[in-house]
């Protein structure tokens, strides 16, 4: 596709940083609410093209770092289940829970699969008639839609050994609650991908609010474009919802998919690391679906939780601090000796501020 | 983890599609995409094809920048 290749021309994207950092704008603090946003931002040194005064910062857009660590917990307690297999996303496997990650449970015999795509679960529950196949549905508005096929597939062949501990997490919400709090936010780079499902409409209250929205893309020129329109919008006293990724995104977003969503899913008061609990922030199995949720198959004991002493991944989801703030940070919590769930996920702010830091 | 890939659409088969990108294969459902054809670009999360990309969407952006880089920052070329 041509024009994709264009977007990724060296030229290009050295034009658009040159002319963002001499352009003349109000101070500002812009927040990403994506963690491949924010790992494009620290991979391709994009804060370097910044303007005098603005700021970039990451909000909550890991969806491996906002689960909160009860779920985490829960999900690890599930594995000492006898005939449970935990399949789960790989950048959940080394996230410390209290006592122990799914790598160290694994380690002491649980059966962990990691699975690219939550279909490969229910591939494994097929495989296993006589094994429980719990997935671990956490992730924004993306990946629900992945989860929702797959139960809808094993809800067709009839593979009742699947289920799905669900922990996924809506998007808009969260930017709603991030308003709400004392954190600075002047304007949003919305996320490409949850916005391909959810469209860009959906932000519109937050812009109603006050606070200018873009959608991008994850190609560097499309970042830096975005912050030039928010820049322009601050500077001009606008607060609009815009699309730089119409590429991908529709203002009303996926139909098919949302239709989806509604017969699977229904939203419900979730709990983010770092957050709280915010009203309607994510999902719960509806109840047509209700004999696939794990929560309720499993009757366990929540296990105690608490949070990693020291870390302040939960300040860095909410954007109060940057990563270096948090005294931990490159010193005691490190990608391969990571404490908090920031530094273990490829899209957490702590290891992509970790990985691509610059020499001092 | 909310990393989606666009590839191209090689091959239909139900609610499957073989798609590739840069000599990579893999299987995608297509569940989400009204009407996908063979040649689409679609956008690949976590096995599922998201949606369609718009290639003229594309140009359009590109534009989009020309235009930027073209003007100073008040509007005025």
């Amino acid at each position: 596709m041509e024009g994709l290749n264009e977007l990724k021309s060296p030229n290009l994207i050295r034009q658009l940083a040159e002319q963002l950092k001499h352009m003349v704008a109000p101070p500002a603090a812009l927040m990403e609410v994506c963690g491949t946003h924010t790992v494009a931002i620290a991979r391709y040194g994009l804060r370097e093209a910044l303007p005098e005064g603005v700021r970039l910062i990451s909000g909550p857009g890991c969806p491996v770092c906002v689960t909160p660590q009860d779920q985490i917990d829960l999900f690890i307690a599930l594995g000492s289940v006898e005939n449970v297999t935990l399949a789960t996303f790989g950048d959940m496997v080394r996230v410390p829970g209290t006592t122990k990650s799914l790598e160290q449970a694994r380690a002491e015999g649980a059966d962990v699969l990691v699975v690219y795509s939550p279909m490969d679960a229910v591939e494994a529950a097929a495989r296993r008639p006589k094994q429980e196949v719990v997935f671990f549905g956490i992730g924004f508005e993306t990946t629900a839609p992945a989860v929702a096929v797959a139960m809808l597939e094993a809800e067709r062949r009839g593979i009742g050994n699947f289920s799905v501990l669900c922990a996924h997490k809506l998007i808009p919400p969260a930017m709603a609650a991030l308003l709400d709090s004392d954190v600075k936010v002047d304007g949003f780079i919305c996320p490409g991908h949850v916005s391909v499902i959810i469209g860009s409409d959906a932000y519109r209250p937050v812009a109603d609010r006050g606070k200018p929205c873009v959608v991008t893309g994850f190609e560097p020129a499309d970042v830096l474009g975005a912050v030039r329109m928010l820049l322009e919008q601050l500077a001009q006293g606008r607060s609009e919802v815009e699309c730089e990724y119409a590429r991908a995104v529709r203002p009303a977003g996926n139909p098919m998919a949302q239709e989806l969503l509604a017969r699977v899913f229904r939203a419900a008061d979730a709990r983010w690391r770092g957050l709280g609990t915010i009203p309607g922030s994510g999902y719960e199995l509806s109840s047509g679906f209700a004999g696939f949720d794990a929560a309720r198959k499993f009757d366990i004991d929540p296990p105690r939780s608490e949070e990693p002493a020291g870390c302040r991944c939960g300040d860095v989801l909410r954007g109060a601090i940057d990563p270096p703030e948090c005294p931990l940070f490159g010193e005691a919590c490190v990608p391969r000796a990571p404490v908090g769930s920031c530094m273990v996920s490829t899209e957490g702010a702590c290891q992509a501020w970790y990985r691509y830091r610059r020499a001092e | 983890m909310c990393l989606a890939v666009p590839m191209k659409v090689i091959e239909i088969d139900g609610p499957i599609a073989q798609v590739e990108e840069s000599g990579v294969r893999r299987e995608a459902r297509v569940d989400l995409i009204d009407g996908v054809k063979v040649g689409d670009y679609v956008i690949v999360h976590a096995g599922v094809a998201i949606d369609r990309l718009d290639p003229e969407e594309a140009e359009k952006t590109l534009r989009l920048f020309e235009e930027m880089l073209g003007r100073t920052q008040d509007g005025r070329s």
